[in-house]
């Protein structure tokens, strides 16, 4: 019985063996993802066929043969026989700048900069609260770096709305004693909309001369017609894009509203600009609107242009947004309502938060296509990225040139509309609450 | 197109009514610089050098205008304006002179409301081919397919031109002049077909020039010259007269170089006197001062050399004199005696 079979007892784990190479690596995920089928090894083949007459004609042209220094295109084109990079060097200053001023230039550097601050706490939950008031603040700053003359005037600019909110407390707790709380609410508001609008039409010009001449505090003014190039771009689409969203709020909200008057209002005016092409509200903001208002009046043609380019946006901003809030279920109404909540309360709390997240991507998609609709500008003679190609592809020494300059251009456009595809999606992964 | 007019005259009327008694002259002095329309580029006429400043051949004739005025050929401001809102930009108040090739029509004289200056650039429509066609001559192009700017003066000769020869052709519809050379050279058409100055500036662009042909029939006539708004002839007398100086200058050889040298120590010719300022009053005549003719021909120099420096034939853009050489050498250019 000695000689008894001794059951085999492993003395410890077997090592797992690796898995076959047809199933992991890259290998595996070659035939996996590029050759699972015959149709799908063709495209590939295809695919790759593409990728490769692309790279062969544009990384020799881009990289290997292209002309960092010279003086004109005949110049580059002796040189050697790819891309004529050397305009760019010479120009891209005008490129951002347009005709700002050089020993200036450092204005719209700190615009930028601060812009940036201001947007972080408005973009990003992890900044710190406090820097929203700064932010509310930039729009000023930023109006007073770019175009100079006494601080008094944006400092005027900025205490309308600050008044405003005064004047509204004010009126409202009078008010409120006197009659119903909701229509109380909405007379003050009126009333005090009114003064402040009244403020900026007929005050902040006189206020402005008046402090100037008594404590002339400012920079350097810079006029308009100085400013071009990525700043126009950026300045017409970034305070278009400021603009358009809580006014496109507001739009969609009256138009969903039950008092007739604010509905009608708000539907026709989103009815009638989404009715009209940029281009004409562009030329009415460039040659009619001279006409109507009183002569003599001198109206900034970028401020002209940036409201109608913000009305624009608007509008379809508004609709973007009544998507929203149509999509959301009637109950989430009514739950506020039975809460108690008022009616800025319960679209402050309830409704909007929701709204605007179902919203997101459409909204984006208003953004993005406001920013690149800038470029229109062109056709009313401002010299935006696009336009200031023309006066310089006019020059001898750079006419004929086109793929290099357009290809400049088209890059800012697309890292600045990635970037804000990029955060649209990090803000609907950051929002989503499995819903879907 | 017809709105398109119609709006721009009743700016006009609107314009001219609000300044019916306008006095642009005492406008531009008392804000300090003269507002000029031009071009947002066109080769050689109006375009920005390497640190944004404009220049060009319309540009230079601006700049006179304001150094007539200021003695400072940089007391000026430019308004880049297009095809469509040049006009506007014009009866509206805007800019105060336009110096933006325009051609002068019977319509824009008097429909629009605005008074031409006279002509600084006579130019015509021209055909340019590829060498490779073997085409001689423009009534050979029966058949042809043609690149041609939408809206404009050429699209309406074009056709014209073609019925007249009774030939068919294609039209290829481009909106600028760069997307025309691109059509071009990529063989979309076999004729180009745009002002034979554009033409030869765009030839000149091209990898191999001479592989293109411009073909000898100019089909119309395209004066090109300045324009102010109706009613203000004082106003319209400075711009005039400025350009006609610096015809003059060339005339009476009279240089961006020996200008200042000639005011000083006069001429034993009396109209360069008259003109430099030393004899006779005639700055007062049209509100200026005594040397402002001095003053317009050192900003950029004579007719001849504002040519020649940029379009002429030592410039890459290369043309030729042409029509546009003085009356007494061939050419058409002729300024009213100055006395």
């Amino acid at each position: 019985m000695s000689n008894r079979h001794e059951p085999f007892v492993a003395s410890g784990d077997i090592q797992p063996s690796p898995p076959p190479s047809s199933v992991v690596g890259p290998i595996a995920w070659v035939r996996e993802n590029l050759f699972s089928g015959v149709a799908n090894t063709v495209m590939t083949l295809i695919g790759i066929y593409v990728i490769y007459s692309l790279l062969a004609s544009l990384v020799p042209w881009l990289l290997l043969n292209s002309v960092w220094n010279a003086s004109s295109l005949q110049d580059c084109r002796s040189i050697d026989n790819g891309a004529c990079l050397a305009v760019i060097r010479e120009r891209y200053l005008q490129f951002i700048y347009g005709f700002y001023p050089t020993e200036e230039r450092w204005r719209p550097v700190v615009a930028f900069v601060l812009m940036l601050v201001a947007l972080w706490p408005v973009l990003f939950a992890g900044a710190p609260r406090k820097l929203l008031y700064a932010s509310a603040l930039y729009p000023a700053t930023a109006y007073w770096l770019i175009w100079g003359g006494t601080i008094w005037g944006p400092l005027a600019v900025m205490a309308g709305p600050i008044v405003g909110i005064i004047l509204y407390r004010v009126f409202d707790k009078v008010l409120s004693g006197m009659m119903d709380e909701g229509i109380a609410g909405i007379l003050s508001m009126a009333g005090a909309l009114l003064l402040t609008i009244t403020w900026w039409l007929f005050a902040v010009v006189q206020v402005d001369a008046i402090l100037g001449s008594i404590l002339n505090i400012g920079l350097e003014p810079v006029a308009s017609d100085k400013i071009g190039g990525f700043l126009l771009s950026m300045i017409i689409g970034v305070s278009g894009i400021a603009g358009s969203f809580p006014l496109g709020i507001a739009l969609a909200l009256g138009r969903q509203s039950n008092l007739i008057f604010i509905k009608a209002l708000c539907t026709g005016f989103i009815e009638f600009i989404r009715g009209v092409p940029l281009i004409t509200l562009l030329f009415v903001a460039s040659v009619l609107l001279q006409y109507f208002l009183p002569p003599g009046t001198t109206f900034d043609l970028i401020l002209r242009v940036v409201i109608m380019v913000t009305l624009f946006a608007a509008a379809y901003m508004a609709e973007v947004i009544r998507g929203g809030l149509a999509a959301l279920p009637k109950g989430q109404y009514e739950a506020a309502d039975a809460l108690g909540l008022d009616y800025w309360k319960s679209m402050r709390l309830i409704v909007l938060p929701q709204a605007l997240k179902i919203s997101i991507p459409g909204i984006v998609n208003t953004f993005i296509g406001l920013f690149k609709d800038t470029t229109l500008v062109i056709v009313i003679g401002m010299l935006d990225p696009v336009g200031i190609l023309g006066p310089i592809r006019a020059d001898q020494n750079w006419n004929g040139i086109v793929w290099e300059l357009y290809g400049f251009i088209a890059i800012f456009f697309f890292v600045f509309c990635f970037g804000m595809s990029r955060y649209s999606l990090y803000l609907e992964r950051k929002l989503q609450t499995g819903h879907r | 197109m017809k709105i398109k007019g119609a709006i721009i005259a009743a700016a006009a009327v609107m314009a001219v009514s609000t300044a019916a008694n306008a006095d642009t002259l005492a406008d531009v002095k008392a804000k300090g610089f003269v507002q000029c329309g031009v071009s947002t580029g066109l080769a050689g006429f109006a375009f920005t050098d390497a640190n944004g400043v404009w220049d060009g051949f319309d540009v230079t004739f601006c700049r006179a205008t304001a150094a007539a005025i200021f003695g400072d050929p940089n007391a000026i401001k430019f308004t880049p304006t297009t095809g469509k809102t040049r006009f506007t930009a014009l009866a509206s108040g805007e800019v105060d002179i336009l110096y933006r090739n325009t051609t002068w029509t019977l319509s824009r004289d008097v429909d629009l409301g605005f008074t031409f200056l006279g002509v600084n650039y006579y130019d015509g429509q021209g055909f340019m081919v590829r060498k490779s066609l073997g085409l001689k001559s423009a009534k050979e192009l029966d058949g042809a397919t043609v690149c041609i700017q939408t809206g404009t003066t050429t699209e309406l000769n074009l056709a014209d031109f073609f019925r007249a020869n009774g030939m068919s052709y294609e039209p290829v519809p481009i909106e600028t002049n760069a997307e025309a050379q691109q059509k071009y050279l990529s063989n979309a058409c076999d004729v180009y077909t745009t002002d034979a100055s554009g033409l030869a500036a765009t030839r000149a662009t091209f990898e191999k020039p001479s592989e293109h042909v411009l073909l000898p029939e100019i089909i119309s006539k395209e004066p090109l010259g300045p324009l102010v708004r109706h009613g203000d002839d004082a106003w319209g007398d400075v711009g005039r007269w400025v350009m006609n100086a610096l015809v003059i200058a060339e005339e009476k050889g009279i240089t961006k170089a020996n200008v200042a040298d000639l005011a000083k120590n006069g001429s034993s010719d009396p109209e360069v006197n008259r003109l430099l300022g030393s004899e006779g009053s005639y700055g007062d005549q049209l509100g200026l001062s005594k040397d402002w003719a001095v003053h317009a021909i050192s900003a950029g120099g004579n007719y001849g050399e504002i040519f020649e420096r940029n379009i002429g034939e030592s410039t890459a853009i290369g043309l030729a004199r042409g029509l546009n050489q003085l009356w007494s050498k061939g050419g058409i250019l002729y300024a009213p005696p100055f006395r």
